[in-house]
């Protein structure tokens, strides 16, 4: 670890004001980046409490502690609140937010003001879902089919789905913001190909978060005034079609793993070169496959609906442009591979989730062919097969890109470190752990185990029972974190400005950085991962 | 001398025109979401259109196409006046600025008063989903899907139309007190971008709902 000789500024953005008000008026990007990270860290435990009381009812296979009706609401708020609270907004609107403007050479992004007012939006929306969970809950799935959520469900499904639906404005606010600020607010010299891989990445997110969120908006006021106003519009009985739902659902839901997943490759490609001492390998192959999977998160919904009723024609050519999807995601993968061959890699934390993530992405990618395959799809259509790929995608991809991304960053944001030591112990539960809770569940899968069923056939108790124990350790990796974290927030050591001796513009400033981001507006006329080209005293140290 | 431009510009920003470019980009982001959100609609529209061709048809013939032709010639007319307000605004002319705009917020207000009117004509003729409808027949059920989406995607509509009545009454008042000069005047700009947006979308609404089943009329 460098040990930066340079003092720090007396002034940075987190002591230049203080008090409540400060944060909550606060129009710095940097400051609503931390807004962010509390409220979604607040929503991630809330999201794993229910998932941990699901497979401690699960280590029987009578459920022994809780009936179909709790398991149901269970599921569902589990899934309600990590795909929308906590993996939707998870890197976006916090490291995003935060390093989107550093990294082009920015002051703040394009609207300060409609930024603090997507955190806000975003809060009432996370709140009204939570008053919904703790009036009764939702037994819908996170999914809300329809004609189960509109006709039949008893359940607190408006309230939630209002909560969801002004989250949406938040995100799509996000998004817009973003690609107003990619565009626009480059400093000088920061030309398109120049920019860092994590900006790209942000931009493809950003575009989904824009043209997918408002489908997703629709939909659910269509649920609504459904469920309102009883009238048919997706009901059978009234001439509906609850299939347009799903189709409407897919539209946005499907994109909506590319927010999750997109992102977390942004991080991925930050750390890589840095921990390899190497320009990204195929800068512009990488940027190209974001936008593709961008591009083509559009177009492969209807690999859902292959047992809902569609035509064999659009299944097959569902089937087909899901495969497409594998092509830009293999580039990515063969490129940070090919990025770390002969570089001189070290291990550091931010390292080996980034290690992990590629390993874990690659194994739900895989898995996500074998769904793609319309064969295959239908034998282990709703089997825990499906729940374990897209744990493999939204867990072992989004949320080890998240965690790689936090210790990454965290010197950069706080001007500390965090024991390193302590966090790579924690980096190695959280590997093991996953794969303890996951791996079981696809041979669970595909022996037949359904999903979403509190109890199960005693011939799946042993592999369950390994599942439980994994996700026990999962929590301990998670909590870990979360506790030297604090520490380190007011005990860590020293970080200096460029502890990694990253290449980007964020690390040439002070940690944690100026309210204005640089003291002066920095010129740039070097291509991203330039580690020749760094000057020569920021290795000193 | 402090130049009363510099102070219009917002500390994020280098210059005045990065600053007006960044905030047309931003409206034109926020209409293509515009366009996914009516466009989830406009998809269900097309869907139960191809599954139910007589009931639509003979929902939209039950349309009032006198009242719909007028509202579409009421809007088209804003649209002229908003496209004045912000030629005003360019040319720095204040009071004619004023002038375009409340002429602009007023032909909003009469397409609202008409589009009300036609909503109470349905509520009588007991086409009011949830509300109060009856028919009967076969098609009934096709015919209340109609209507559902009648008054879903028009009072979607609606509801855009009186939030661009808020925007335009923020523009007057900030014009008021002076905001706005031939140097500045990007929030009447993108304000407008807005006002001919939701104007583009109801002239889809009335080719889907009025024009679907004009020849059924008995004029
Ligand atoms: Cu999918």
């Amino acid at each position: 670890m460098s040990t930066a000789v340079e003092t720090r500024p007396a002034l940075n953005y987190l002591n230049q004001e203080t008090g409540i008000r400060s944060w909550l008026f606060t129009l710095d990007h940097k400051r609503i980046g931390l807004l962010y990270v509390a409220s979604i860290t607040f929503f991630f435990f809330i999201g794993s409490f229910y998932a941990l009381l699901m497979r401690l009812s699960l280590l029987e296979p009578n459920g022994w502690l809780f009936g179909p009706g709790t398991y149901n609401k269970l599921f569902s708020m589990h899934g309600i609140i990590m795909v929308w609270f906590f993996l939707i907004p998870s890197i976006p609107t916090t490291l995003g937010n935060f390093f989107i403007p550093m990294m082009i050479g920015a002051k703040d992004v394009a609207f300060p003001k409609l930024n603090l007012l997507s955190w806000y939006i975003f809060m009432v929306g996370g709140l009204t879902t939570l008053f919904a969970m703790i009036h009764g809950g939702v037994d819908t799935g996170w999914t809300f089919y329809t004609p189960f959520s509109t006709s039949y469900s008893t359940t607190w499904v408006t309230t939630a789905a209002l909560g969801i639906f002004i989250a949406g404005f938040g995100s799509i606010l996000t998004g817009l913001n973003f690609i107003a600020t990619i565009h626009r607010m480059r400093a000088p010299g920061m030309t398109w190909f120049r920019l860092p891989v994590f900006i790209w990445s942000q931009y493809a997110t950003s575009i989904i978060l824009v043209l997918a969120t408002p489908v997703l908006a629709i939909t659910l006021l269509m649920i609504g005034v459904e469920r309102i106003f009883q009238v048919g519009i997706f009901d059978p009985a009234l001439g509906g079609d609850p299939v347009l739902f799903q189709h409407m659902f897919w539209f946005y839901s499907h994109p909506a793993v590319y927010i999750m997943i997109l992102p977390a490759m942004a991080v991925i490609s930050e750390i890589i070169p840095t921990f390899s001492r190497k320009p990204l390998f195929g800068y512009e192959f990488v940027v190209y496959a974001s936008m593709m999977i961008a591009a083509l998160g559009f177009l492969v919904w209807g690999h859902h609906m292959f047992v809902a009723g569609q035509s064999l024609y659009s299944a097959l050519t569902f089937s087909f442009l899901s495969y497409l999807v594998a092509v830009p995601s293999a580039i990515k993968v063969f490129n940070w591979s090919a990025t770390m061959y002969k570089g001189s890699v070290s291990w550091d934390t931010p390292m080996l989730y980034a290690i992990g993530f590629i390993g874990l992405f690659t194994v739900g990618g895989m898995t996500g062919l074998f769904l793609a395959a319309m064969g295959i799809d239908v034998h282990v259509t709703d089997t825990y097969f499906v729940v374990a790929h897209f744990h493999y995608i939204m867990v072992g991809g989004a949320v080890m890109g998240y965690l790689g991304g936090v210790h990454y960053f965290w010197p950069k944001i706080t001007g500390k470190m965090y024991p390193e030591g302590l966090a790579k112990l924690s980096a190695l539960i959280v590997f093991l752990g996953f794969n303890l809770t996951f791996f079981p569940q696809f041979i669970l899968g595909y022996m037949g185990m359904p999903r979403r069923y509190a109890a199960y056939a005693p011939e799946f108790h042993t592999l369950n029972v390994m599942s439980t124990a994994g996700a026990s350790i999962l929590g301990i990796g998670y909590l870990l974190p979360l506790a030297y974290f604090i520490w380190a927030w007011k005990y860590g050591a020293d970080a200096g400005p460029n502890p990694w001796r990253a290449t980007g513009l964020e690390w040439q400033t002070s940690s944690p950085p100026p309210r204005d981001n640089f003291e002066e507006t920095p010129v740039v006329t070097r291509p991203a991962y330039d580690f020749g080209g760094m000057k020569e005293e920021l290795h000193l140290g | 001398m402090a130049n009363p431009i510099a102070l219009l510009l917002r500390e994020q920003y280098s210059t005045p025109v990065q600053q007006r470019e960044t905030s047309k980009l931003g409206m034109w982001i926020f209409i293509m979401t515009e366009i996914m959100l009516f466009g989830g609609l406009f998809l269900a529209f097309s869907v139960y259109r191809m599954s139910f061709p007589q009931a639509f048809v003979k929902g939209s013939a039950d349309m009032s196409i006198v009242l719909g032709s007028i509202n579409t010639a009421v809007l088209i007319c804003s649209s002229f006046t908003m496209a004045l307000a912000v030629y005003s605004a360019e040319t720095g002319n204040r009071r004619m600025l004023t002038v375009f705009l409340i002429a602009t917020m007023i032909l909003g207000l009469v397409f609202l008063g008409i589009k009300f009117t036609e909503y109470y004509q349905h509520y009588l003729q007991h086409e009011a989903p949830a509300v109060w409808f009856d028919h009967t027949g076969p098609d009934s059920g096709h015919l209340e899907m109609f209507f559902v989406l009648y008054f879903l995607m028009t009072g979607l509509h609606a509801v855009h139309m009186l939030v661009g009545e808020g925007i335009l009454t923020a523009m007057v008042i900030r014009n008021h007190r002076g905001s706005f000069s031939a140097d500045y005047y990007t929030p009447v700009e993108i304000s407008g971008l807005y006002w001919h947006f939701v104007d583009i979308i109801w002239v889809f609404l009335f080719a889907i709902f009025y024009v679907e089943g004009l020849h059924l009329h008995k004029l």
